[in-house]
């Protein structure tokens, strides 16, 4: 029982403050806080990406620009393709045998799926948290320490523990059990140990796939608290099946949806995306309305 | 009706419903003929260990470990199978060294690297799942003509009986590594390589240490149905009459199996006595093997 009621979102209030909002955006607890960041100097760019796994293509056509230090939430139903499309983005779709990009993922302008691309180098700048917190069966120091140790890190590894537990906002938890086993923490505990454990590399970006999924209403609260603070350092990706999540912590959203095509084969698009205020109060696309408003997915 | 009537026969609506079907005749009698099962197999099992023993406890003693097997009648009290012991423990220990690190590394090239939409795997597979099920003999027969013999022409020595055992036991080996290494979690192997990690660091930092306690039980499995092994050796040599201990990789040797087969066939009570305390012998190698397996088990267990 370490998880206390007491770090709370506190954004979740704010937007009451703001008289010209839309009425949904309180309930949606959108916040309001950060001007909405610009696209000027992208991340990732997707240039009419297709996912294919063997003969099936499971995403078409994306077309998505993902900005510098923000938050960019992607949204849909199930079968919509948003996890196919992060994994793309740090390639961590390479180990599916048979999965291939079709199209341009870029990252600050680089082709990432050109040949001399290592995916290591990779996935050493774009960290990637998991939807079932999985930490290593070690001490929740040697966690921390896996990613600068297989880096070649040379230094003060004590220090680079420390810094990324603090960082995680886990640090006053762990400090005094750096040594027992991480399967003992809590699950909010572990999802913010691999998130220190991600951030202990140092990366650029950082893919959150479902990460509230398997956790606790509290235990959710202190990862958007957490992120929110990284997305000062760090390009956030989050995929999430939440929309009041997505709400909460983006400040752009991609909703993607399932279709079905003329052959009767159901693949991913794509619908549209929107700074999460605009999104969240005036969609332009009927469909992300209609899912919004709860009336599918 | 009244009230008190009414409640009664509600009480007995509930008993009904709740009391169910009589359990069917068929469910004693198929636990029954578990119960049987088991106990069929416990019976035998300490039946063939107190025969053993009651046998062979006369001849449990120091003789047994430090002196020869001997061909004379007037030492027939005092003859031992050292020979045969030492021969066991070289080859086994050579086994060991041959085939554990070729059994792992086999098991995770077939686990994490070989795709299995290529052809050339699945054939691997499927011939490592048909080589487990091959006689001992066959085994026997192919090292005669390809270890003992030339190409290789070892000659009947320890180390073609230990080559011979390796390749007996390797695809059991294979297999059971493989299936320890199948149950370590992928979220184990993505979280790895999601830090920018190299496949082989995945597989020596995460996936191995997990693998570990499965693949000791896996070894000594293979290791103790190598130590017992007879047929194959019965063609390599180990049939001879030994009675010094083996010197080197190069020597020639007997294990105890066949000791015990050689001291069971002779018509002389003494030695077949010493066969029998030779087999206890044999048993308590047997045990302690399998002890240490479970204690690395216990030991590296990791729990989830």
């Amino acid at each position: 029982m370490s998880d206390t009621i007491s770090t709370l979102p506190s954004t979740k209030g704010s937007a009451m403050t703001d008289q010209t909002a839309i009425d949904t955006a309180p309930a949606l607890g959108l916040h309001q806080e950060r001007e909405v960041p610009d696209l000027d100097d992208p991340v990732f760019e997707l240039g009419d990406v297709s996912v294919w796994y063997g003969d099936y293509q499971a995403v078409r056509n994306v077309d998505l620009t993902i900005g510098r230090q923000q938050i960019t939430a992607m949204i849909g139903p199930s079968g919509c393709g948003k996890s196919t499309v992060i994994r793309c983005l740090n390639r961590m779709n390479d180990l599916i045998p048979g999965a291939r990009v079709v199209g341009k993922i870029s990252y600050h302008g680089e082709d990432m799926y050109a040949d001399y691309v290592d995916p290591i180098e990779v996935r050493r700048r774009i960290g990637m948290v998991f939807q079932k917190p999985n930490p290593f069966p070690k001490s929740v120091y040697d966690n921390v320490a896996y990613g600068p140790r297989v880096n070649g890190f040379k230094g003060k590894l004590a220090d680079i523990v420390e810094e990324a537990l603090v960082d995680a906002a886990l640090w006053d938890e762990v400090k005094d059990k750096l040594k027992t086993n991480a399967l003992a923490l809590s699950g909010g505990q572990q999802q913010r140990l691999c998130i220190a454990r991600t951030i202990a590399v140092k990366p650029e970006a950082i893919l959150m796939d479902e990460p509230c999924s398997a956790l606790d209403p509290i235990a959710t609260a202190k990862i958007e608290d957490l992120m929110q603070d990284l997305a000062k350092t760090y390009t956030i990706v989050i995929v999430t099946h939440n929309m009041q999540q997505a709400a909460r912590v983006s400040d752009r959203t991609a909703f993607f949806t399932a279709e079905v095509d003329a052959d009767g084969v159901r693949h991913g698009r794509l619908v549209e995306y929107e700074p999460t205020r605009q999104m969240f109060s005036k969609p332009t696309d009927k469909r992300t309305e209609d899912y919004i408003s709860g009336r599918f997915g | 009706m009244t009230a008190d009537a009414h409640a009664a026969s509600a009480r007995a609506a509930v008993q009904r419903s709740l009391a169910g079907q009589r359990r069917p005749l068929r469910e004693y009698v198929f636990h029954l003929a578990l119960l049987v099962s088991v106990a069929l197999a416990l019976a035998f099992l300490v039946a063939l260990l107190s025969y053993v023993v009651v046998h062979g406890w006369d001849r449990l003693d120091a003789n047994l470990f430090l002196n020869q097997p001997t061909a004379l009648l007037r030492r027939i009290d005092e003859a031992g199978v050292q020979s045969a012991i030492f021969g066991t423990l070289w080859v086994i220990s050579l086994t060991a060294l041959f085939c554990i690190p070729t059994g792992v590394l086999a098991a995770i090239y077939l686990e994490e690297y070989g795709r299995r939409e290529m052809w050339f795997n699945r054939l691997i597979e499927l011939n490592i799942q048909n080589l487990a099920a091959v006689p001992s003999i066959v085994y026997g027969i192919l090292a005669l003509g390809l270890i003992a013999r030339p190409p290789l022409n070892l000659g009947f020595t320890v180390i073609t009986a230990a080559l011979t055992l390796s390749l007996l036991v390797l695809p059991i080996l294979i297999i059971s590594s493989r299936e320890a290494i199948r149950a370590v979690p992928n979220s184990i192997r993505d979280g790895s390589l999601a830090l920018g990690a190299t496949q082989w660091q995945t597989i020596r930092r995460q996936v191995l240490p997990v693998a570990v306690p499965g693949i000791a039980t896996g070894t000594i499995l293979a290791l103790s149905r190598a130590i017992g092994e007879a047929a194959p050796l019965l063609l390599l040599g180990a049939v001879q009459f030994v009675t010094f201990n083996p010197s080197g990789p190069d020597s020639s040797y007997t294990v105890l199996p066949i000791q015990i087969f050689n001291l069971a066939t002779r018509p002389q009570e003494g030695f077949r006595t010493l066969g029998w305390a030779a087999i206890i012998v044999l048993l308590a190698i047997l045990l302690l093997m399998n002890s240490v397996a479970i204690a690395v088990r216990n030991r590296y267990q990791k729990r989830w």
